[in-house]
């Protein structure tokens, strides 16, 4: 075992500083030091797209980065979005039009398309298709999430 | 899935990661740049470094500067999305967004980095054939000293480059393209962000006449590195292209040079097929662009 590293990261607004070898993915890391349980790990090789997290704002694979890497860093998980009492927007419309399905792969498209809205507020849906292309579902319900993304961009728009 | 344990180091200046690259990379030890490519690597153990180098930290390694002569020099560690975006790369080597685009996901692209992807020398991806057609240069620096070598050289085969274990990749310049050129990229994959089972990366210089003056027609997934079509060159030069003398010259090279692979997504006559019409729309959307 190499050393241990200590590391100071900010991870949905609270600073945790935790001893952590450098082999440490980020995606276990938030798991199992933090026990934040909403990021999944499906592939584990930056594939499948459930470990989506906000790095510095940006969605990234945490499961094919170190946690030692994010140091000094902003970690947004899918726990930052709502609560079951208040959802987010996109929460919401994935509850509206049955988004989530089985669930798995939902915090990570979450996380992405959280970040694709705000840089296109308004996406045609060739963009969302787009822009949910690195995120895989297994129960292949991809029409529900893009309607659901479709809905969240509606709602966000008639209420700003 | 859990990749082997390793010795990290987080260099606050290059000069500290030249240093202590220098003392580890003779035994094991290797540059983390994006880590895209390397940390799923590492959970399958295929790559098992004993030191990683860290150059996450080293801000002097991002940036994209428009050149005096019309080209860029990027920074290594600059990251795919940022420069896909890039209105200076957009203006003077469009091909790069373009091929970029065909690179993984955005998810991917946000963290992984221009250098990265060069230095990582995959057969199937996108910027080797690019810089191949191009012609990159890149600036390699060690404790001892900085080297510039072209992007022939740079390319020695699958997942190997000129690198030695004590260099890092730091720079990357885009030559200018002439007035009259045109490129184009192009690929075909099983799915969005899937590694080429043919790509193609092609530029074309007309002269005045709107003859071929010049080119450079690299294929990607075919062998173990960039493959240059020279057999499809050596026709097309100094002509007039008609839609013939196109197919004609691509078929020279996909019969005379290249040797695909097959494997359970591809045959070998279907790698070929792609390659005779990805080569013959490539061209052809080259010399549409040079001729604007």
């Amino acid at each position: 075992m190499s050393d241990l590293i200590n590391i100071k990261v900010t991870v949905n607004g609270k600073i945790y500083e935790r001893s952590v070898e450098p082999r440490m993915l980020l995606s276990d890391f938030i798991r199992f030091e933090l026990g934040l349980g909403g990021t999944h790990v499906g592939c584990e090789h930056g594939v499948c797209g459930t470990c989506t997290i906000l790095f510095d704002g940006k969605p990234q694979r945490s499961c094919i980065t170190f946690a030692v890497q994010a140091d000094g860093h902003t970690i947004e998980t899918v726990e930052s979005l709502g609560t079951p009492e208040k959802m987010s927007p996109l929460q919401q419309a994935f509850q509206e039009k049955h988004g989530a399905q089985c669930g798995f792969c939902t915090p990570g498209i979450l996380m992405t398309m959280t970040a694709f809205l705000k840089e296109n507020p308004h996406p045609s849906e060739e963009e969302i298709r787009e822009g949910i292309d690195g995120n895989l579902c297994r129960c292949t319900g991809y029409q529900n999430i893009i309607e659901a993304v479709k809905l969240a961009a509606d709602n966000m728009d008639s209420k700003s | 899935m859990k990749p082997a344990s390793f010795e990290y180091y987080a260099p606050r200046s290059l000069s500290e990661a030249l240093e202590q690259i220098s003392q580890v990379g003779d035994d094991g030890g290797k540059i983390l740049a994006g880590g895209q490519s390397l940390v799923p690597a590492m959970n399958f153990r295929m790559a098992q470094p004993t030191a990683l180098v860290d150059l996450n930290g080293l801000p002097e390694l991002f940036y994209i500067h428009p050149t005096d002569s019309g080209g860029l020099m990027i920074g290594a560690m600059t990251r795919d999305r940022v420069v896909e975006l890039d209105d200076n790369v957009k203006l003077r080597a469009p091909i790069i967004p373009e091929c970029l685009h065909w690179l993984a996901h955005p998810t991917i692209r946000n963290r992984g980095t221009f250098g990265g992807a060069l230095a990582h020398s995959d057969p199937a991806g996108q910027l080797p054939v690019v810089a191949a057609s191009l012609q990159f240069n890149f600036k390699l620096q060690s404790k001892k000293g900085e080297r510039w070598v072209n992007a022939d050289e740079f390319f020695v085969s699958v997942y190997t480059t000129c690198l030695e274990a004590d260099e890092i990749l730091t720079a990357i310049e885009v030559p200018a393209l002439s007035k009259h050129a045109g490129t184009s990229f192009q690929q075909v994959s099983r799915q969005s962000g899937e590694s080429a089972l043919v790509g193609i990366a092609t530029i074309i210089e007309l002269d005045t006449d709107g003859k071929i003056k010049n080119g450079r027609i690299a294929y990607m997934g075919v062998a173990e590195k960039p493959v240059m079509a020279t057999e499809a060159m050596k026709l097309l030069k100094g002509n007039k292209p008609t839609d013939d003398l196109i197919a004609e010259a691509i078929h020279g090279t996909v019969t005379k040079e290249l040797d695909p692979g097959a494997d359970i997504h591809a045959s070998v006559e279907y790698r070929r097929h792609l390659a005779q019409a990805l080569g013959v729309k490539s061209v052809r959307e080259a010399i549409a662009r040079a001729a604007k």
